[in-house]
């Protein structure tokens, strides 16, 4: 039986405002499964984003939702998640806005181990201002302020968050669409700040301007880069040359920020 | 039986009015010269269940204390000019979305780091132009310990009533000096609820005016889900572009402060029945005037003061009809002419305005003042 | 109306600010007058001349800064030299004899005595050379009576310290009413 999504979408939203080949609505779909599978209670969840084409998606599921300012989605929902504890608090986002402007507010996320899980769509790219490079757009890509290739070297996001603190991390690609919502499920029952990137495309404004013929060619390189953690684990270096890793790729236990001041609460009320 | 009296800071005493008013939720991030006030609560907040929070920067603090106040709590963040200019376009996202929230501002030397010890009162117009577009604005500017405990409940009570970012700024004389503070009984002064829906779950949009200018909100986690951005946004919280509702939403946030100045506007008037010369000052600066007014009526001078308790709105009735009674408006103040600009506007060339502009980190003190009522022909 | 101005005066770190809140609690919370304290101070927090003013008055006090200051301490001589130009005519001046050997000219009540060393030697710790000025200035300037300013002290001091801060209080109140006999 086809899985009903109607039921998590709110009714006269749609469409979206995504491009045809845009990846976002396949990890939307994969929140969405994730989200049932889990039983969340629609009331009890907050979808926290900041701004761009992949932080419209709160807009679409019929949840607590929370359409923030350029970067700042991590910081908002701290203090959603500080003031109402018991709340899912799910954030969503795309590479520029996360690790650019909301870098900051990112790794401290991350330090703080706060239970959050944050979702982040890279498809390299500032896709809704038009195609300018982002802190993820690899060196030598071209982008509407990258005319002659981009000097910069990028961002690693999973190396990044594992680097300032979070405790769960993993990456899938919008291609895997069956292994989304497994990764994101587990990363919203592990407790701790936790982070999902999800390898995505933009036919639009990246994919144009960096030779790549169709959305299926576009789909077809996220197939072939991604390679299983356990499957890499039996390569040897060459034939990990080029290649991503996908799957859960960090997991640890540590002090989770919500208990922690619960501890400080108990030590005040203590010292009264 | 007698009040708890104490002798506190300006900041310190703005931290408990917070707890007063009910503040759970703060956040913030270290800057002088205001700092005081997460000390003080750092230390009060968590003996009572609330939240501490020191953010990773200012901006990280402002988005904290919005993303609380829509989980349901009473929120404050303090911070002084170089932060104040970090915060504005979440200040702005405040107001478009109408989340009540308190931002405590202590104006120190400027612009950028300036004189971070020294006192200002240069962020007034920052208050409300800092941040872009079409918005409303309230401003409130003590001038004691005992008043900034009490304009600090006021705050957060305007922030509720009118669902938008209430600012308080003393300046950094009133923020740091120390005086005698008595403590109100709990119940003693009013505390204004935040206007909770009334509809069921299913009926209830965030910006639903027919309940009026100011629509009740409902907190994430209490059995509403609704959705808010910052973008212009129709009464169900949805983004539009429809001109005639845009049009009509950003006329309403302004309207709901506009429509309700008296309920706001707040001042005090000294000696300004017979008053041939007025001074007209705010915060620390209106003690010197004080002063000023009292030596200049023992030299037989007929001067008085009106003091501007509330920055924004601004008192422009009342300005307008000083204007057509008195000789000339001297007006002190720690900036190079800012609250000055407003009282040329308001007397519309009536009366002379003459200024004393202060911006070395000094006081304005009191014999400037009187050299200038003197001026007044 | 009663207005008298007193300033604190010294190196940051010295415990100045401290003093003049204690001397100003002293007169509001427990002398029943009025008081306003203020201070200013570099952004460094330790060194630097820093000051801390304190005006008591029987009525409501406007303007919370000096204008002539009645009873100056001067705890270095960078304050001294900084902090006595609105010293009133004939009013107090109260410095560390150690420290301020150059005295200003003009008709001051000068009192001096070696404030650190009597705080280090006497009382038996340097930390509490601020209390010992305390002391000292409460006698000097009568605003507030001995046992309300010992109140104030011992109210603003944590537990273990109370009888340290007593004696170093006590200490500056006797050699002060001796320096100046």
């Amino acid at each position: 039986m086809a899985f009903d999504y109607d039921k998590w979408l709110r009714p006269g939203k749609l469409p979206h405002i995504w491009c045809p080949g845009c990846g976002h609505g396949i990890v939307m779909k994969g929140l969405i499964r994730a989200m049932d599978t889990l039983k969340l209670k629609k009331e009890e969840t907050a979808i926290v984003s900041g701004i761009g084409c992949a932080s419209r998606l709160p807009g679409y599921i019929d949840c607590c939702t929370l359409h923030t300012a350029h970067g700042r989605a991590a910081a908002f929902a701290t203090g959603v998640k500080m003031a109402k504890p018991e709340m899912n608090v799910i954030l969503v986002g795309g590479d520029g806005d996360g690790t650019a402007i909301g870098g900051n507010h990112f790794i401290h996320a991350c330090r703080r181990n706060i239970n959050m899980t944050y979702i982040i769509m890279n498809n390299y790219i500032y896709g809704m201002t038009g195609g300018q490079f982002s802190p993820c757009t690899p060196t030598g890509h071209k982008a509407s302020t990258t005319p002659y290739g981009n000097p910069d070297p990028g961002f690693d996001i999973a190396k990044l968050a594992i680097g300032a603190g979070a405790t769960f991390v993993a990456r899938g690609t919008a291609f895997h669409a069956n292994q989304i919502d497994k990764l994101i499920a587990e990363a919203i029952q592990h407790k701790g700040f936790s982070v999902v990137e999800i390898l995505d495309d933009c036919p639009t404004t990246y994919g144009r301007r960096n030779k790549y013929k169709s959305v299926i060619e576009m789909m077809n390189r996220l197939k072939d880069v991604a390679v299983p953690v356990k499957a890499a684990e039996k390569m040897t270096a060459e034939q990990l040359q080029g290649k991503i890793l996908t799957g859960v790729l960090y997991k640890e236990e540590k002090p989770e920020y919500i208990e922690e001041y619960a501890k400080v609460i108990e030590r005040a009320k203590a010292a009264k | 039986m007698s009040k708890k009296v104490a002798f506190l800071q300006g900041n310190e005493a703005a931290a408990y009015g917070a707890l007063y008013a009910g503040c759970d939720f703060f956040a913030g991030y270290p800057i002088t010269p205001s700092t005081e006030v997460s000390e003080v609560l750092s230390a009060e907040l968590p003996k009572t269940g609330g939240k501490f929070l020191q953010m990773e920067d200012e901006i990280a603090a402002m988005a904290a204390i919005l993303g609380a106040s829509l989980a349901g709590a009473k929120v404050l963040t303090s911070t002084s000019g170089p932060g104040l200019s970090l915060k504005q376009e979440l200040i702005g996202y405040g107001c478009i979305a109408e989340i009540p929230c308190v931002v405590y501002n202590v104006m120190r030397g400027g612009p950028s780091t300036g004189m971070p010890t020294g006192p200002s009162q240069s962020d007034v117009m920052c208050a409300k132009w800092g941040t872009h577009g079409d918005h409303p604005a309230i401003c409130l500017v003590p001038a004691s310990v005992q008043e900034t405990y009490e304009e600090v409940i006021r705050a957060f009570n305007l922030s509720e009533k009118y669902r938008t970012p209430v600012m308080v700024m003393p300046d950094e004389i009133v923020a740091h000096m120390r005086e005698r503070i008595v403590f109100p009984e709990p119940g003693e002064v009013e505390v204004v609820p935040r206007k909770s829906p009334t509809v069921p779950p299913e009926q209830y949009k965030p910006y639903d005016t027919s309940f009026g200018d100011v629509p009740p909100l409902a907190a994430f986690g209490s059995g509403y889900k609704f959705h808010v951005t910052g973008l212009n946004k129709m009464q169900d919280g949805f983004p539009t572009t429809k001109a005639e509702i845009v049009q009509a939403e950003e006329e309403r946030q302004v309207r709901k402060v506009d429509a309700n100045i008296d309920d706001i506007v707040t001042f005090e008037e000294y000696l300004l029945d017979d008053a041939d010369v007025v001074v007209v000052a705010y915060g620390s600066t209106s003690r010197s005037a004080r002063y000023a007014v009292n030596v200049a009526r023992e030299q037989g001078i007929k001067a008085g003061m009106f003091r501007i308790k509330t920055f924004w709105p601004f008192p422009d009735k009342q300005i307008k009809a000083l204007a057509g009674k008195v000789k000339g408006i001297v007006i002190p103040e720690m900036n190079l002419g800012m609250c000055s600009l407003e009282l040329e506007r308001c007397a519309q060339g009536k009366v002379p305005v003459l200024g004393i502009f202060r911006v070395d980190g000094e006081p304005i003190n009191p014999d400037q003042i009187l050299a200038k009522i003197k001026e007044v022909k | 109306m009663s207005r008298y101005e007193l300033r604190f005066s010294g190196a940051g770190g010295q415990g100045l600010i401290t003093a003049g809140i204690i001397m100003a609690k002293a007169a509001s919370i427990y002398e029943g007058k009025q008081a306003v304290q203020s201070q200013s101070y570099g952004p460094e927090a330790r060194g630097g001349a820093s000051k801390s003013e304190v005006i008591i008055s029987d009525g409501p006090i406007d303007y919370p800064k000096a204008t002539t200051v009645d009873a100056l301490l001067a705890m270095t001589q960078e304050a001294c030299d900084k902090y006595t130009h609105d010293l009133k005519d004939g009013g107090i001046l109260l410095v560390d004899s150690d420290l301020v050997t150059k005295l200003p000219t003009g008709n001051y009540k000068i009192i001096s005595f070696p404030i650190i060393n009597t705080a280090k030697n006497e009382v038996g710790r340097e930390i509490v050379a601020n209390i010992v000025a305390l002391g000292a200035m409460v006698a000097l300037t009568g605003q507030v009576s001995r046992e309300n300013a010992e109140k104030a002290v011992l109210s603003s001091v944590p537990e273990a310290f109370i009888e340290l801060n007593r004696k170093a209080f006590s200490i500056g109140f006797e050699k002060a009413l001796a320096a100046s006999a």
